[in-house]
């Protein structure tokens, strides 16, 4: 028995590490070294650019690429020594294209990983509060109306669409309020509610959309094919600031981790921080599906991946995220063109539901819900 | 900000503040309710700075409602609550939290996460909220590591551990926290006898030594008798008795509150016995074949 003021001890022999930590022994050298992972991270982004920027139906030398890039990005007085044709390709088409997918991987990761921690749920991505079934009914209705209007390179189904996730949200949040401190079970099933509802809706204007159901369907896939330079700086403002304002508030994260009563000793008015958390991610979301329709998996693989190697807190894994988020993104519309056009959102869910399986298993003790 | 925690200085000059420096928590005639049905009827309670107090009660009596509305999680609906000497609902979340701890019967957790990352949760009041964790965070938790015995554990994801040792855990957390006012909701609910001695004993040092203000509730009416100088008895939401275990726990008390022959609290011997006649008189008769319609 152990005396006063003796610490209490616990089995000593307890002491081997099985389970995620032990298995990922390589990663487990990264944990502790949050500074080299954002290294990492940033070079990974670096890489993904260039590729993104330098492959597709006309190949770009690599160095013509970082020539270019170099020069008219960053000023840098670098020799043209290339084609101007080359110029025109990776500043007109590829460069925005690019830094879309970035920005939409950016916006997509945060949000699921502020979705994951608010809702307490590792299934939880940044469409689980109606988002994108709210998107994807904008954008249907928008392809029925027989308006044109484009502002800013932005259609009636990029407004409808930015609108109905806004929407979709603020019905769920309306109908599935609880009380301050409760978990927000309900907030989920009432998203669930609301969204196969709007589905309903979905499936009948596709049912009457005729000839135009390409269009939702492409959208519904997501996809960078129509990304330009005025459409991205449009939407970069809301997914950055959005994103760097969950940035900032990484600590109700870390907080609500074990709960919201938890997180209320723990010095986080949890009623407050959630509403503006929910506000934040649910902007930075629709803004990301306005631009790019539906691309799946992003939001929620990638803070679980990013977990993985530096655990929970969550002022390293919203970062890393954003970082990885982006850089996965662009390589994966990478992929989507160099297959041909394939919608990126199919690629993104070829890749990533086997990697969220081989995940699921990897990590034995499971993920409680 | 440490002048908040400590400093009991000054605030007799506050208007508003409370005629007495030396309390931790005073409770001022607080009725509480869920939607229509009261948890709590106007109970008073004063704890004062370096008390070690623990509340017992069956089941219903309202000892978690009073732990919820000390940590100023719910707002009574009459009546006032002091936490060292400022009105609760006049302190933001942080301003609490570097006042009082509070150890939860269980908590879940959504995503692995090591030991000691969540005792470090601990540190959450105190952290530079964009820096993170400075050295002192760091020895904050490694002190309570230390303190609560954490040590085989670190490195294990705390959704591996078993319930006491995860209990563990959340006590480590608290006094991670290093709050003078520590708050605990049925800390050895899940813990071996031996843990549960050793936690006892760990907030009695943690008492004695550091100044901490404990307040706990209890169902183990011996162990309550055992390490708390004073009792606190609630029944039916109305605090009934205050005071040492022998003032507190009398016979027709622990038989009027808890339905219970005293005899059994103390010597738990009969019951456990094999032999069959034993069995507990209260138990209910079987039903009466039904007559055949």
């Amino acid at each position: 028995m152990a005396s006063r003021g003796q610490a209490i001890g616990v089995a000593a022999e307890a002491l081997p590490r099985p389970g995620a930590a032990g298995r990922v022994r390589g990663l487990a050298a990264l944990r502790d070294r949050p500074r080299l992972l954002l290294g990492v991270g940033l070079a990974c982004l670096a890489v993904s650019l260039v590729l993104g920027v330098g492959l597709g139906s006309v190949a770009i030398d690599p160095t013509d690429t970082v020539g270019i890039l170099a020069r008219r990005l960053l000023g840098l007085p670098v020799p043209a020594t290339w084609p101007a044709t080359a110029e025109t390709i990776v500043l007109e088409l590829r460069l925005p294209r690019v830094l879309t997918a970035m920005l939409v991987g950016l916006g997509l990761s945060v949000a699921g990983a502020t979705f994951q921690g608010l809702l307490r749920n590792p299934l939880a991505d940044p469409y689980v509060l109606g988002t994108a079934s709210g998107a994807a009914f904008g954008a249907a209705i928008a392809v029925l109306l027989p308006v044109q209007v484009a502002i800013l390179d932005f259609g009636l189904l990029h407004g409808l669409a930015f609108a109905g996730a806004l929407l979709a949200v603020l019905v769920v949040v309306r109908l599935g309020r609880t009380s301050p401190l409760a978990p927000l079970t309900g907030l989920l099933l009432t998203g669930y509610a609301v969204g196969s509802l709007l589905a309903a809706g979905l499936a009948m204007t596709m049912y009457l959309s005729g000839a135009n159901l390409r269009q939702i369907v492409s959208f519904l896939l997501g996809g960078f094919d129509a990304a330009s330079w005025p459409r991205l700086a449009s939407a970069a403002p809301l997914v950055l600031l959005a994103s760097g304002a969950v940035l900032l508030r990484a600590r109700v994260l870390n907080g609500l981790l074990l709960g919201e009563e938890t997180a209320a000793h723990l010095g986080v008015d949890v009623d407050r921080e959630r509403t503006i958390l929910l506000a934040l991610a649910s902007l930075a979301t629709a803004a990301a599906v306005a631009v790019s329709g539906l691309v799946g998996f992003v939001g929620l693989v990638v803070p679980h991946l990013v977990r993985l190697v530096v655990g929970p807190d969550a002022r390293r894994v919203l970062p890393l995220s954003a970082i990885f988020g982006a850089s996965l993104l662009a390589l994966a519309d990478l992929l989507a063109r160099l297959g041909g056009e394939i919608p990126v959102g199919v690629v993104t869910a070829l890749v990533g539901a086997p990697f969220f399986l081989a995940l699921l298993r990897r990590t034995r003790a499971g993920y409680e819900l | 900000m440490s002048a908040a925690v400590d400093g009991s200085a000054g605030r007799a000059s506050d208007p508003a503040g409370l005629p007495d420096a030396g309390e931790a928590i005073g409770v001022e005639r607080v009725t509480m309710a869920y939607r229509d049905r009261d948890v709590l009827r106007d109970v008073s309670l004063r704890v004062r700075r370096g008390e070690r107090l623990v509340v017992v009660g069956p089941n219903g009596a309202g000892k978690s409602s009073l732990l919820r509305l000390l940590a100023g999680l719910v707002v009574p609906r009459s009546g006032s609550v002091r936490l060292l000497g400022d009105p609760l609902a006049r302190l933001d979340r942080q301003a609490v939290a570097r006042r009082l701890a509070v150890v939860p019967q269980q908590a879940t957790l959504p995503f692995a996460a090591r030991v000691e990352e969540v005792v470090g949760l601990g540190r959450l009041p105190h952290e530079d909220p964009f820096r993170g964790p400075r050295p002192a965070d760091r020895a904050a938790v490694a002190a309570a590591v230390d303190r609560v015995g954490l040590g085989p554990l670190v490195g294990r994801d705390a959704r591996e551990l078993s319930l006491g040792e995860r209990q563990l855990v959340l006590l480590g957390l608290a006094v991670a926290q290093q709050a003078p006012v520590l708050l605990l909701d049925e800390p050895t609910i899940h813990l071996d006898l031996r843990h549960q001695v050793a936690v006892m004993e760990l907030l009695a040092d943690l008492n004695e030594r550091d100044g901490t203000t404990v307040v706990a509730v209890l169902h183990d009416l011996s162990l309550a008798a055992h390490f708390f100088p004073r009792l606190v008895l609630l029944a039916e939401g109305r605090l009934v008795a205050d005071g040492p275990a022998p003032a507190v726990l009398t016979d027709e008390r622990v038989r009027g509150v808890f339905g219970v022959d005293p005899v059994l609290v103390r010597f738990p011997g009969p019951r456990f016995s094999p032999d069959p006649s034993a069995a507990p008189p209260e138990r209910l008769p079987a039903d009466p074949p039904a007559p055949p319609s």
